[in-house]
């Protein structure tokens, strides 16, 4: 397969993936819509850790602590912080807000990079993870801010976009779950779309550079500094901007809403999708999004044995079973769905040449 | 009012020790790993939960007295550990250090979820060897308990250090720590030394696991937080220095008490007893930033 044709078969995949998008809310139902926007979502911040960890090297156990602050960012621009004493008064429309918690975010990990650029492998996740774990304790302290422990309600206000009637635009009407869903998929296919454009040209070089051998890459004049920092800033605001909508999606917010498992399976999102990729990295989202409700038996209630639902029912029961399934897919596809979808164009082309011969 | 002051602060350093010798023991079982294979192991609190609800199933459910029913879960843990790693570290060991951790990970969750599922989430009482009975040194309340754990941490760094000094298996656990290609060659059987570390790491947890339940009670989020000031005890004493990992784990566990006892004598009056967990983290990003190694880490060198 030559460079055009692979090119041309990921536009063709890429186009039918938008259509597919597009029509599924037609054939899953108005409440499944809202669920689906959540796999939007985690796409959005699983396309951010990637550029971090899967194409800059660097991994990042934290990413749930930036979500949380572009949560944060969303909810005290739209409600303000005055009711706890804070200095925001907030009434900004729910969409306006995700730029400035990407911002935020963005300039967040930016910071963090910096100390960050001394740290590598896992003293860097170690790092990462202490971020993760000292944000829920951290937003409750600093109250005035926060609302703390309770808060911020946003079901109900003028803010939110279709919180109670149906979304009225375009001459189109979207019920408030086909609005969540659309507004989630649309940044997403954006973000998607940006990622691929940074990631093809001189800055994805970079950070492949750095990935492979950071000697290599600092002998070949690649910036460690710059481009370390560059990576933790782009992932971050992708997360902030996740987390917004993740707060819009559930018209709340509260210090347990980013908590530190969220960390962790969005590293494993990016590992089950596939390091390096962007395509599979849709599955990760699924993975994220709909795996600890399959591991409770729902919708597979028709495909498994009474008996085995049941056991999987009682307490305990999903996390086990989410435990063993991570394990086994480790085993069977170590670099990911996105690393499967290589392996199978590999062998696709491989006949190709042979049979050219 | 000195005289108080000071049997206080004595109080706070001898429980500030007993728990320094939990999370000395669950970081040095995180060393031993890292040590053998780079590898973090985000299971090790949960490993050491399983631990302590095996002992509590054998002395409550099976009739055992406690010291066999001890016995019996180290050597339950020791052969779980090493079939964790014949079964689900093996087939990983080879790729990215990214696979490994995933998987970790994937066995916390396991684990932990195996544990509710078989003995359901409400806590349970495991005693405790040592007994209540608590002693008055010249004003300062000492827990029976307490001396206990700092002397059972303390005996089984002494028995660690035996056996990676004077011992053959010792020697062969170094080498593989070192290099372990150049250990295969020179007849380390590297696999089944890999496999005796994961037994050796899980049997500290059971210890830590187990000396952990009487005071903070048995339930399957009990190691959770220990887990991370193990980290914070590694990171401190350098992550892969055994030595260091001890030093850490007293240290942390003295520092953290010692700011609550300055908190409440006015001092750092803004510490409250929630954020002991950021302060933990803290102390592993400032260790990070200003010396990586850690206090007994060697610097790496890395060669082009």
């Amino acid at each position: 397969m030559t460079a055009r044709t692979t090119r041309i078969i990921g536009f063709v995949a890429f186009a039918a993936f938008v259509a597919f998008v597009a029509v599924l809310p037609s054939f899953i139902g108005d409440f499944k819509a809202r669920e689906y926007s959540y796999v939007g979502i985690y796409l959005i911040a699983l396309l951010g850790l990637n550029i971090l960890t899967g194409y800059t090297g660097q991994i990042s156990l934290g990413h749930g602590a930036f979500m949380a602050i572009g949560g944060y960012t969303t909810a005290i621009l739209m409600a303000g912080n005055e009711q706890f004493g804070g200095p925001i008064s907030g009434g900004m429309k729910d969409v306006w807000t995700l730029p400035i918690a990407g911002l935020v975010a963005g300039l967040v990990g930016l910071a963090f990079g910096i100390p960050a650029l001394r740290l590598s492998g896992l003293y860097l996740a170690l790092a990462t993870f202490a971020i993760a774990v000292a944000m829920p304790s951290t937003a409750k302290r600093f109250e005035e801010f926060t609302g703390g422990g309770s808060g911020i309600q946003l079901f109900g206000t003028p803010e939110l976009t279709g919180s109670i009637s149906n979304v009225e635009i375009f001459g189109l009407s979207f019920s408030p779950n086909d609005w969540m869903y659309y507004l989630a998929w649309s940044i997403a296919l954006v973000a998607f779309a940006v990622a691929w454009l940074i990631l093809r040209g001189r800055t994805g070089r970079a950070f492949r550079a750095v990935r492979d051998s950071e000697i290599a890459a600092v002998s070949s004049g690649v910036s460690l500094a710059r481009y370390k920092t560059l990576a933790f800033a782009i992932s971050a605001a992708y997360a902030g901007v996740a987390g917004g909508l993740f707060v819009i999606a559930s018209a709340f917010i509260n210090p347990d809403a980013f908590p530190v498992a969220l960390s962790i399976y969005l590293l494993v999102g990016i590992v089950v999708g596939g390091l390096g990729g962007l395509s599979g990295l849709v599955f990760g989202a699924i993975f994220i999004a709909f795996l600890p409700l399959w591991a409770q038996g729902q919708d597979l209630g028709s495909l498994l044995p009474d008996r085995i639902i049941a056991e999987t029912q009682k307490p305990g029961g999903p996390a086990m079973v989410y435990g063993i399934v991570l394990i086994l897919l480790m085993f069977a596809i170590p670099n990911g769905v996105g690393g499967l979808f290589r392996r199978i164009g590999q062998l696709i082309s491989s006949r190709r040449y042979s049979r050219a011969k | 009012m000195i005289v108080a002051a000071f049997s206080d602060f004595m109080q706070q350093v001898v429980s500030g020790l007993a728990s320094g010798g939990i999370y000395a023991l669950l970081a040095l079982a995180l060393v031993i790993i890292h040590r053998s294979t780079g590898v973090i192991n985000f299971a090790q609190g949960e490993m050491a939960t399983f631990s302590a609800y095996i002992a509590w199933t054998l002395t409550v459910n099976h009739g055992l007295s406690y010291w066999p029913a001890f016995v019996a879960c180290l050597a339950i843990s020791f052969g779980g550990g090493v079939g964790i790693h014949r079964v689900v570290i093996r087939p990983v060991e080879r790729g990215s250090v990214l696979r490994i951790v995933i998987v970790t990970i994937g066995l916390l969750v396991g684990i932990n979820g195996f544990v509710i599922w078989e003995w359901g989430g409400e806590p349970q009482q495991l005693r405790s060897p040592f007994g209540t009975e608590t002693y008055d040194v010249g004003g300062v309340i000492v827990a029976a308990h307490d001396i206990g754990t700092i002397a059972v941490a303390l005996g089984i760094v002494l028995l660690l250090w035996l056996l990676f000094r004077f011992t053959k298996v010792g020697l062969a656990l170094r080498a593989v720590a070192v290099n372990p290609d150049e250990a295969r060659l020179v007849g380390v059987r590297v696999t089944w030394m890999l496999a005796l570390g994961w037994g050796l790491a899980a049997t500290l947890g059971a210890v830590a696991g187990m000396l952990t339940a009487p005071t903070v009670g048995l339930d399957p989020q009990m190691m959770q937080a220990v887990l991370i000031y193990a980290f914070a005890a590694a990171v401190l004493g350098g992550i892969d220095s055994p030595i260091g990992a001890v030093v850490g784990g007293l240290l942390l566990g003295v520092l953290l008490n010692m700011l609550s006892y300055l908190s409440q004598y006015g001092a750092f009056d803004w510490f409250t007893e929630e954020l002991r967990l950021p302060a933990a983290l803290l102390i592993i990003l400032v260790v990070l930033l200003v010396k990586p190694t850690g206090i007994f880490g060697r610097p790496e060198v890395k060669r082009v």
